[in-house]
């Protein structure tokens, strides 16, 4: 059996070079990859592509790789609630490129699922279709998107076991699985890792073939965005 | 006298019905969760993986793991059910979600929108819009009638990047509720006290008034 296992988070993302196409899991802050993130910072590799549905705040989550100007390029759905970025934006040192997020979602599904490209209705006729391919289906028209082609993926999941093996919790799922399965080389940090066979295979939300590198992540914040409560009855 | 976001909320969920599968918007959309009518029973759709979204947690329970699209905390009812972005974007793809609420910024007289960029000025991005407008059978859009320049939003063509053709049913603003057809906006209600004289003032795409045209009831 391959050993799955690593110590920890710079162990797993030893060999993350400079230039790399990274696919990163989570949506605003919710369910992203904390342990990885901060060693990617310590780590200061730069020239990366990163492919995420956001790109956190200014001092949490992307938006320290942000800071640090670690990233040549930023594919996401959804880029508000970060200053920084915008500035890098505007300024033209940052290349962005904003998807729909069904897209991102289906083009990392594609990926994991080998098949090369979707069709897709969302951004017909908007700049999104610019220079890309269109079809018709019973009258309907179609962009296509090819799938991702990821060196490497990094995922947060709530449990995973030796194999790799994945449970997620609650919204922090989100696009964590298709993250995993698009990758060449996927690293997954847990909040607790178990042996193989102490998770029920019917309760699998993701099975470890789609996983390379599994740890048992520290100190995690799980900041909250928004955080939204109701009075007491 | 015009709505205030809560008017337009409440006249909203004057359209949901039984059983019915709804994305709300961020925004006044989100509003709309405050007034279901009694003995309507939705199921609320959060596009990063829930269907079944409760109410705010009582403070201390909020849990970072539990959030809706516009990041905010929130809680699960009974039924309420977790899945992958890819699958909650097949179900809004597929058609299973009945019905879409959403702001705008622009509505043409065509059904076109535009909602997600002001060229040089906001870049946040669209997040899952396109994909709502472009897929949603039944899409309501919620917003104020006219900018802060006091510019109509209701137009003969959007001048801001497009987000979807062809897709907005209604329009609910402040001064009306509006149909979209072939001959253009349809008013079909004017709020209690503002004039349709003033509502042809404040519109610059093309409008039709219903025969049947009545006061709204919020």
């Amino acid at each position: 059996m391959i050993n799955k296992v690593v110590k920890d988070a710079q162990t797993a993302i030893a060999d993350i070079h400079s230039g790399a196409v990274i696919g990163l899991g989570g949506f605003g802050l919710c369910g992203i990859p904390e342990n990885c993130i901060n060693a990617l910072v310590s780590k200061g590799i730069n020239n990366l592509t990163c492919i995420s549905n956001n790109a956190g705040v200014d001092d949490f989550g992307i938006g320290l790789m942000l800071q640090q100007k670690q990233v040549k390029k930023m594919i996401a759905s959804y880029v508000g609630e970060n200053a920084e970025f915008e500035r890098q934006l505007l300024s033209g040192e940052l290349e962005v490129d904003l998807i729909p997020q069904g897209t991102l979602a289906t083009r990392l599904l594609a990926a994991g699922y080998g098949m090369p490209a979707i069709f897709t209705p969302a951004g017909v006729g908007t700049e999104v279709a610019v220079g890309k391919e269109t079809r018709m289906f019973n009258n309907k028209e179609y962009l296509m998107e090819y799938a991702f082609d990821l060196d490497f993926s990094i995922i947060k999941a709530w449990k995973g076991d030796t194999q790799g093996n994945l449970v997620f919790r609650k919204t922090s799922r989100n696009f964590n699985p298709l993250v995993a399965m698009a990758g060449k080389i996927t690293i997954v940090e847990v909040e607790e890792l178990v042996e193989a066979g102490q998770i029920d295979p019917d309760h699998i939300h993701l099975p470890g073939i789609y996983v390379h590198r599994i740890f048992q992540g520290t100190d995690y914040e799980k900041r909250i965005e928004q955080r939204t409560v109701s009075k007491k009855q | 006298m015009a709505l205030d976001k809560n008017q337009i909320a409440k006249r909203i969920a004057q359209e949901l019905q039984d059983g019915f599968y709804v994305n709300l918007g961020i925004g006044i959309p989100t509003l709309v969760a405050n007034y279901i009518p009694e003995g309507i029973n939705v199921v609320l759709q959060s596009e990063n993986g829930l269907l079944g979204i409760g109410p705010f947690p009582i403070e201390g329970d909020e849990d970072a793991d539990l959030i809706n699209a516009g990041k905010q905390t929130i809680t699960t009812v009974a039924g309420s059910s977790f899945f992958d972005s890819a699958m909650s974007f097949g179900m809004i793809r597929s058609g299973k979600v009945n019905l879409t609420i959403l702001g705008a910024m622009e509505v043409a007289d065509n059904g076109d929108i535009a909602n997600w960029k002001i060229p040089g000025k906001m870049v946040k991005g669209m997040g899952g819009a396109m994909d709502l407008v472009a897929s949603a059978k039944n899409i309501i859009v919620a917003m104020q009638h006219v900018n802060k320049a006091g510019e109509s939003k209701l137009l003969a063509k959007c001048s801001l990047p497009i987000t979807g053709l062809k897709c907005v049913k209604k329009v609910v603003t402040e001064l009306g509720v509006f149909d979209i057809t072939p001959d253009g906006f349809r008013l079909l209600e004017y709020a209690p006290g503002v004039t349709i004289d003033y509502i042809k003032e404040k519109t610059l795409g093309r409008l039709v008034i219903a025969e049947d045209v009545k006061e709204m009831v919020v």
